[in-house]
This record gives C-alpha cells, sequence and structure tokens, in this order.
C-alpha cells in the first residue's frame, strides 16, 4: 500500500514517528512527492495530516524516522534550516501576513533579507508574483484592508517571491467562505499547471480530486490508502469509504 | 530660621523638580536599554541566559526600591566604592526599572501572534531579522501604553532617592520644610507639582490605549 520514497523525490518521509506527550500523532507515516507532483492529504481532524505537513518544513521535529526535502535531511538537528526554508514555501490556513507592512513590502522582505536583492528588483519581483495571483492593484494595501481570500492569495504571492521548489499548502481555504475559496482554489490549479511541486492538507474533496495527482489518506497517524485521486471515488478501506461517504466529497 | 515661604524657597523647589525629572531621564533611558537586554534575554533560545534574567528580574521586583536605593548608596561604600548620590540613586533606579520593563516588554513580545513568527520563519529569515522585521515593530505597539503608564510610576518612585541625600523635589522640599516648619503647605506644593507632571503622563498613556483599542483589528489578522 505505501510507495517506497525514491531518491529524486522532492520530498521523501519514510517510517516518520512523531507523539505529543503520549499521544501518538505519526505513526511510521512514508510517501514521497516526485517533481510537479500535486500531493493531497486529506483525513479527518486529529489523523496527523497537519503535523506531517508541518514535519517537512520542519515546524515540527520528529521522534523517528527519516525526511529528505530537496536534497536537506530534515530529521537530522544539524539541518541548516534557513537553506530548507528557502527551497520550501509554506502558507498557512490564517493567512499570517505581516500587519505592520504593506502587501508589496510583505512580499520583498524576505527576498531582500534572505537573498539579498535590491530593492529594485525585489518591486519588479513582486509585481510579478502578485500578477500571478491577480492582485497587482493591491500592492500598496495594508493587510487589513484586504479581504480573507485576498490575504491568502497575496501570502501564496509572498511564498513565490522565494522561488521555492516546493510548495505546502495547510488547509488554506478553511477560514474562508465558498466563494472566497474558489478564488484561492484557482491560483492554486493555476499553479499546478505551471508545474509546481505541491503538498497540500486539504478538506475540499472536490478540489483534491480534481488538482491532486495523487492522494494520501491518514487515519489515526498512519497512511491508510494512497494512491491516484480516482481512490476517492472507489475507496478499497472502509475508513476511507466512510470518510468520503460523510458528505466530505463535494461535486 | 523660620520666615515665610517667598520666591527662593520656590525656586529652590523648582530647581528639586528639575532633577526629579532629570533622575527619571536617567532611569528611564538606563533602564530602557538595560530592560531591553533582559527582555531578549528572558526568551532567548539559551536556557541558562532565561533562567539567569528570570532570577535577575525576581530579585529586584521581591526587593523594596527604598532597599537598592541604600544598598546601591551605603553598600557601595561601605565595600570602599565612594558613589555620588546622583550616581547611586541613577544605577539603583537603572536596575529597579531594568527588571520591571524587561519584564512588560517581554509579555509585548510574546503576545504577538505564534504563527507570525511562524511565517517569518517560514521565509528564511534569521533569528535577528525576525525580531527586528517583524516581531518587534509589532511588540512596539503593544508596549506603548504600558511603558508611558509606567513612566509614571518611575517619576513618582524617584522620590526615594531623598533618602540617599540626593536633592530631587522631595528632597529639596525636605529642607525647605526644616527652615520654615510648615509641613502641610509645602508638602502640599509639592503633592502639586509631582501631580502636574504625572497627570500628563497618565492622560498620554490613556490616549495611546483608546487608539491602540481602534487599532487592533490591524495588529493581527484572526
Amino acid at each position: 500500500m505505501q510507495q517506497n520514497p525514491s531518491s529524486d523525490s522532492i520530498v521523501s518521509l519514510r517510517d516518520v514517528q512523531k507523539s505529543f506527550g503520549s499521544l501518538r500523532v505519526l505513526d511510521g507515516v512514508s510517501f514521497a512527492v516526485e517533481r510537479g507532483e500535486v500531493l493531497a492529504l486529506i483525513g479527518r481532524s486529529g489523523s496527523g495530516k497537519s503535523t506531517a505537513l508541518r514535519c517537512i518544513d520542519r515546524f515540527e521535529k520528529v521522534d523517528g524516522g527519516e525526511i529528505v526535502v530537496c536534497g536537506h535531511r530534515v530529521d537530522r538537528p544539524d539541518v541548516d534550516l534557513r537553506a530548507l526554508r528557502q527551497d520550501v514555501g509554506i502558507v498557512f490556513q490564517s493567512y499570517n501576513l505581516f500587519p505592520h507592512l504593506t502587501i508589496e513590502q510583505n512580499i520583498t522582505l524576505a527576498p531582500c533579507a534572505v537573498k539579498g536583492l535590491a530593492n529594485s528588483q525585489a518591486k519588479d519581483l513582486a509585481r510579478k508574483v502578485l500578477a500571478q495571483v491577480g492582485l497587482e492593484e493591491k500592492l500598496h494595501a495594508y493587510p487589513e484592508q484586504l479581504s480573507g481570500g485576498q490575504q491568502q492569495r497575496a501570502a501564496i504571492a509572498r511564498s513565490l517571491a522565494m522561488q521555492p521548489k516546493v510548495m505546502l499548502f495547510d488547509e488554506v481555504t478553511s477560514a474562508l467562505d465558498p466563494e472566497l475559496t474558489a478564488e484561492v482554489l484557482k491560483v492554486i490549479e493555476q499553479l499546478a499547471a505551471d508545474g509546481m511541486t505541491m503538498v497540500m492538507v486539504t478538506h475540499e474533496m472536490g478540489f483534491a480530486k480534481g488538482i491532486a495527482d495523487r492522494i494520501v489518506f491518514m487515519h489515526r497517524g498512519k497512511v491508510h490508502e494512497t494512491g491516484p485521486a480516482s481512490i476517492l471515488t472507489s475507496p478499497t478501506t472502509p475508513e476511507l469509504t466512510q470518510f468520503v461517504g460523510t458528505g466530505n466529497l463535494k461535486s | 530660621m523660620g520666615g515665610h515661604l517667598n520666591i527662593n524657597h520656590l525656586m529652590f523647589l523648582g530647581q528639586g523638580a528639575l532633577w526629579t525629572i532629570g533622575l527619571s531621564v536617567i532611569a528611564l533611558i538606563g533602564g530602557g536599554i538595560v530592560g531591553f537586554v533582559i527582555a531578549l534575554a528572558r526568551i532567548s533560545p539559551l536556557k541558562s541566559v532565561r533562567i539567569a534574567s528570570a532570577v535577575y528580574v525576581q530579585l529586584i521586583q521581591g526587593t523594596p526600591l527604598l532597599v537598592i536605593l541604600f544598598l546601591g548608596y551605603f553598600g557601595l561604600a561601605a565595600i570602599g566604592l565612594k558613589v555620588s548620590p546622583l550616581a547611586a540613586a541613577g544605577a539603583s533606579l537603572t536596575l529597579y526599572v531594568a527588571a520591571y520593563l524587561g519584564e512588560i516588554w517581554r509579555g509585548c513580545i510574546q503576545s504577538v501572534p505564534k504563527p507570525q513568527w511562524e511565517a517569518a520563519e517560514g521565509l528564511a529569515l534569521s533569528r535577528t531579522q525576525r525580531m527586528l522585521k517583524v516581531i518587534l515593530p509589532q511588540a512596539i505597539r503593544i508596549a506603548t501604553p504600558p511603558t508611558v503608564g509606567f513612566m509614571v510610576q518611575i517619576v513618582k518612585n524617584t522620590s526615594l532617592a531623598s533618602v540617599v541625600g540626593f536633592v530631587e523635589l522631595m528632597r529639596s522640599g525636605q529642607i525647605v520644610n526644616n527652615s520654615l516648619f510648615e509641613p502641610f503647605a509645602i508638602y502640599a506644593i509639592i503633592a502639586v507639582i509631582y501631580f502636574a507632571m504625572c497627570y500628563p503622563l497618565s492622560l498620554f498613556s490613556q490616549r495611546l490605549e483608546r487608539r491602540m483599542g481602534r487599532g487592533r483589528s490591524n495588529l493581527a489578522p484572526a
């Protein structure tokens, strides 16, 4: 059932273990993401999918197993975090734009501070990534002046400006109403079409089915079922059958 | 001896009031600089630094300022270090203010929502860059009202420096009273002068707090 991570994967997890106190959140999780692939992590709340995603960018330290991301050994204590995070972009459920900076400053901050880009170059870059998410006119707005959907698109643009090799999306539409969700999903679809490697935790089953090359269904800290998007319509395990059958599959 | 309150007495009190302001400024600047270091030390990734700074804060907060002033003046003299009243009072108040401002500012830094740290980390910013460009600008906005409020405490607490012979407002009042024996009138004047120095600060603090309340929404997204 579980796929062996191959060496040329962008992201690979092998037998990853993680506990919070006595609670075992990840219990031998393995999966891999190839270049240009879109992987959707699905499962009930508490199944460990968000924790698995956060382990990839080392927002959580693992207790055991191996994680390799763009050649970085993330499970090792001596991993170069700043190098890892230049290769990995992450977008959060709560957008987390910096409220004291304009959208342009939000975007140019890291390219200037981390990559040493000149201010004028960074500004050109900001315009480019904002055009990608359809927000060119919001260059000089502050985050509070934007709708939730616009804030999330700006957060995606901010990540894109670092030109990551893989993007992580952690329930990025969970705080949005259906209309705003649609505008954010459209941006992610475009990224997928452009060949961006992505790992996303999502509750949007219809979206996962439409965009994901592969689905990983997590259940009680384990990868319970994995396969192409078609497993959502013809699941083989009773747990996934129940999960997609309980109204999670939006058409 | 005796006589009536005249312009010279008032001039003397005015001079004392200037020293009260001077000592407050010294305490605020010295305490602000040391307090900033304390605030950063309290959230240091190094456990030993966190513990050392916490012990410092607990020691100072658990000791009356009067005792700290006595230790600074007579204590140092006892071990052979002769310090002027101004230096003793300035140093003691600096240590005292640093402990309180350090704690206030630590709280403000930590009240910047954790996802802000994570977003900055996810963009590969170094710890210093995260602090300077993302966290501190937000923390300063949160910290301004309580800091201005604490300045009122500093101004009033400088009156204790009179015990080490530093002639600020309180001490100059005592001196004037020693020649006039009109304690009620003189201490009433002193109370009014302290109030005149503190009330504008209180008003300013309240106004900042109200403005903060209005701008709350742009502090942190959900």
